[in-house]
């Protein structure tokens, strides 16, 4: 046997306009961590589908040598009989299905033509005993949190004897906690024989576990470095990547001069009136005028209902206490339509779910939630309109062929682009940003900072929440770390690092 | 509407640009090659007959009233709803109208306004049901479906069918728009006249939306394809208005129903309502966190259905000339069926109401022409069931490859 598991030969996939790979050879040797990294829209994701069958053999070019097989997936079903599992970034499982149901759900264990459940979970127990996930597998999967939710999923390749695991982007929705405890999971499937390509863009988590990074650019293969013996850093990967190097991932302001507080939070409390139970307890915060303040803490502290709670709670939570002033003086929002015309605005941690509308385009999405600008009668003024789509398209550099463009189309730097662009236009006073690069390659994420310095500049106060240690310390002037609903502690930019707001984080 | 395709390379000639402009709107095409291949087939299984001036000018009022409920069901649709009461909110509508006009003597044109408020109501009723209380459109409109069903029956128990005297009331849906004084001849000139307005107006606008589109940089089609379209649809708006002219002339039910979509229309392109309806039908969550009150615009979408199909209601008592308690029954399936045909999305936040107009033309056409072929009512439904599952199925096959 050879020493690859996996050699793809030549493959070169199009898609009508479109090179998406370009004669791309990728090989990953027998048991070991391989991460393949790139910018968004460099070919990464297709050529994993290439790989599982998601694109059929003969709708691209090339050879898929699998254990020295030639091989023609037809569909993914093909790919994971021969032992072949890929994990996506939006997990796949069914909320409303227990734990054992997920993990055979598709390869159900069957006695005679019944489903044998006995066995079922017998065997669903052993898998999350490999993952270490030591919960009742009859719990319903919505009732786990997002890691937990990631460790059925590989429970479930697991179940299938996989060979070779694709993850694509695992911890881009954990916090460290988790991350860490995937990593350790996936090194040791790697004991256990297990080949694991890794998509991700965490710099710091491939640099600690890849033995080979491969990384693609434009749909090329820009190199593929053995990194097992010879250490490489962050900058080395970055020059890869972009073909350039950054010399800070977090640009530096030119000014620092901040004004009056412009919003302040007092003594908020929310109720989560389904479960009955509080969920923010007595949250103090306050933000000036040309200031970017952090809100960091692990998943499940708070951070996002928060937000949500302050820009016009839509989700309906009951807010039991506590009071909002703007500018000192005392508001109240009903819905977000309210925290809008008073200056709030909210980029939602999830662009797809519900920051934009995927099946309309560019133009649509920049002016939805400030159309008042654009009425002249009793029409809209679609002319300014185009106009302003151009000009924010031009100095936030939106990468699309034009502003006409569906916006479920881009690369997810450029639709967060979209998102931010929208919010701008708006011109609000206050910007909340929930996980602004959440999966954006590094290009786009050092573009999306610039434009959070110049906005503060101009004098816009941001909120930004974010799971990314690094980023909180790096663009934030003052940051306050959430846990378990409260505020842990505040700290300024001078006297933060990274173990001390850990040690906040995880205090209570 | 002007269809645009990115044409990378203008010297890859005609021939290549049409092909791609067929490949970008199959869906649209195949719509109208759809009502074309109806028409010339009942035409020749009529010995043309369909054709004929006297049946157009049926066809146009017989489609009347459900190109209405299309234009209102296309709203619902987009915004990822649906109203199963329309047809017996028409229906009883139209009974409420005709016991307005012929019992409590009141005149017809306040007893039009009267019933669009009764519809407004029962909007109000049914949308406040969906947005505030939370019950799913599916069940409140069921419910509607037979609430209003039974209030129909009751309005006319006493009576039975009421026949409607009334020529002012009966015209909006059997008469046709006067001729200029002093002009009767045998064509009939305000119809031809205002058929070369609405050329000359479409022209106009088309050219504009062009040169507009140039002037941003925007891919448009050739100036050979965009002429040819243009001349296109001209000749076909004006083959209709020379046929009709040479008969009696415009229905007031083609002016009504044009009205209606010249409004509904411009609301969902040119307007800040139409943006929204579209947003939430697109992502409803995404709306809501813009400052769109998801709430407020259903509530609008609902109590412009219900208003519609109260005008619907009046167009088919008039057509009729009577309201009748089997009034109604199965209007719901033709408006549906006229706006999945007419290209709205089944997965919401996609539809036009001009191409809903198309949707009720095909449905009304096969109504009509197996009435003229004299096709039993049973294989009427079969077909018209048959026609809708491939429309579906087509638009969901094309829209999952444009992907």
């Amino acid at each position: 046997m050879s020493d690859y598991i996996l050699e793809m030969q030549q493959i070169t996939k199009e898609f009508p306009g479109v090179k998406a790979l370009d004669n791309v050879n990728f090989q990953v040797r027998r048991g070991e961590i391989h991460c393949l990294i790139g910018e968004n829209g460099a070919g990464k994701s297709t050529l994993m589908k290439v790989l599982s069958g998601v694109y059929h053999y003969g709708s691209y070019t090339g050879n898929i040598v699998y254990n020295g097989e030639i091989q023609q997936f037809k569909s993914i079903a093909d790919s994971e009989e021969k032992g072949i599992a890929i994990i996506y970034q939006e997990l796949a499982l069914v909320p409303e299905m227990s734990i054992y149901e997920n993990i055979f759900f598709g390869h159900e264990i069957l006695k005679g033509r019944n489903i044998d459940w006995n066995e079922t979970i017998v065997r669903a127990k052993e898998a999350l005993d490999k993952v270490r996930l030591y919960v009742d597998p009859s719990m319903k999967v919505k009732n786990l949190g997002v890691g937990n939710q990631q460790l059925v999923e590989i429970a479930k390749a697991l179940s299938k004897d996989v060979k070779l695991l694709i993850l694509d982007e695992p911890t881009a929705s954990l916090n460290e906690d988790d991350s860490e405890n995937l990593l350790k999971l996936i090194k040791e499937l790697k004991q256990h024989g297990v080949s694991c390509i890794m998509i991700s863009h965490r710099l710091k988590e491939i640099i600690e576990i890849a033995d080979t990074i491969t990384v693609l650019r434009d749909g090329s293969t820009v190199c593929s470095l053995d990194v097992r013996e010879n250490r490489i850093t962050e900058a080395e990967i970055i020059r890869h990547m972009v073909g350039r190097e950054i010399e800070d991932i977090y640009p530096k302001r030119k000014k620092k001069e901040f004004g009056e507080t412009c919003m302040e939070i007092r003594n908020w409390t929310v109720e989560d009136p389904v479960k009955g139970k509080e969920i923010l307890h007595n949250i103090n915060i306050n933000v000036k005028k040309g200031e970017i303040i952090g809100i960091q803490g692990l998943m499940g502290a708070g951070r996002t209902e928060f937000a949500m709670s302050i820009f016009g709670n839509p989700t309906g939570y009951k807010i039991t206490g506590g009071e909002i002033l703007l500018n000192g003086e005392k508001v109240s929002f009903k819905r977000p339509k309210d925290a809008i015309r008073k200056g709030v605005a909210y980029v939602s941690e999830d662009r797809k779910g519900n920051g934009l509308v995927l099946i309309q385009d560019i133009k649509y999405n920049i002016s939805i939630a400030n159309l008042e600008e654009l009425q002249e009668g009793v029409s809209l003024n679609e002319n300014e309109e185009i106009n302003i789509a151009n000009s924010y398209k031009q100095s936030i550099n939106i990468k699309a062929p034009s502003i006409m463009q569906k916006v479920g189309n881009l690369s997810g730097g450029n639709q967060q682009k979209v998102q931010l662009a929208k919010w701008m236009f708006v011109k609000p006073k206050v910007l909340i940003l929930d996980e602004p690069t959440r999966g954006i390659d590094v290009g786009a994420k050092y573009e999306i900072y610039t434009l959070m310095n110049q906005l503060v500049e101009e004098g816009m106060s941001i909120i930004m929440i974010s799971s990314e240690l690094p980023e909180v310390l790096g663009m934030s002037d003052r940051i306050y770390v959430m846990s378990a609903g409260e505020i842990a502690g505040e700290l300024t930019a001078e006297e933060a690092d990274e173990n001390k707001v850990m040690a906040m984080a995880v205090r209570s | 509407m002007e269809k645009t395709i990115q044409n990378k390379n203008s010297k890859e000639g005609i021939g290549k640009e049409v092909i791609g402009l067929i490949k970008a709107n199959i869906r649209d095409y195949m719509m109208y090659i759809a009502l074309v291949v109806i028409m010339l087939f009942f035409s020749w299984k009529t010995n043309g007959g369909f054709l004929q001036a006297r049946n157009l000018s049926n066809l146009i009022n017989q489609a009347g009233y459900v190109a209405v409920l299309a234009i209102g069901m296309t709203l619902i649709l987009i915004i990822k709803h649906i109203d199963l009461s329309v047809g017996y909110v028409a229906g009883f509508c139209g009974a409420v109208a005709a016991i307005l006009i012929t019992q409590k003597g009141v005149n017809e044109w306040v007893a039009i306004v009267l019933v669009l408020a009764l519809g407004l109501l029962i909007g109000l009723y049914q949308g406040l049901l969906v947005t505030r209380v939370g019950v799913p459109a599916f069940v409140t409109t069921l419910a509607g479906m037979f609430i209003f069903r039974g209030l129909l029956n009751l309005t006319l128990q006493k009576t039975g069918t009421i026949i409607i005297p009334n020529e002012g009331f009966n015209a909006l849906s059997n008469g046709f728009i006067p001729d200029l004084p002093g002009l009767g001849g045998d064509i009939h000139i305000l119809t031809l006249l205002i058929g070369i307005a609405a050329v000359v107006l479409m022209i106009v606008s088309r050219v504009r939306d062009r040169q507009n589109k140039i002037k941003y940089n925007f891919a448009v089609t050739s100036t050979p394809v965009f002429v040819f379209g243009l001349v296109f649809v001209s000749v076909v708006i004006m083959s209709v208005i020379w046929v009709l002219s040479s008969y009696s002339g415009l229905p007031w039910t083609a002016v009504i129903v044009a009205v209606v979509l010249l409004v509904y229309n411009h609301m969902l392109n040119r307007t800040r309502l139409g943006r929204y309806i579209y947003g939430i039908g697109g992502n409803d969550q995404a709306a809501e966190l813009s400052g769109i009150d998801v709430k407020k615009v259903t509530l609008f979408a609902f109590c412009s259905m219900s208003v519609l199909a109260a005008l619907a209601g009046i167009l088919y008592t008039a057509r009729l000339q009577s309201a009748t308690p089997t009034a109604g029954n199965g209007f719901e399936l033709d408006a549906i069926a006229s706006s999945y045909i007419g290209g709205t999305a089944v997965s919401g936040g996609i539809g036009k109401v001009t191409n809903a107009i198309i949707g009720a033309l095909i449905i009304m056409s096969l109504t009509n022409g197996m009435n003229l072929m004299g096709v039993d009512v049973s294989y009427q439904y079969i077909v018209k069931g048959i026609i809708f599952i491939i429309a579906v199925a087509f638009d969901v096959r094309t829209r999952t490859k444009g992907r």
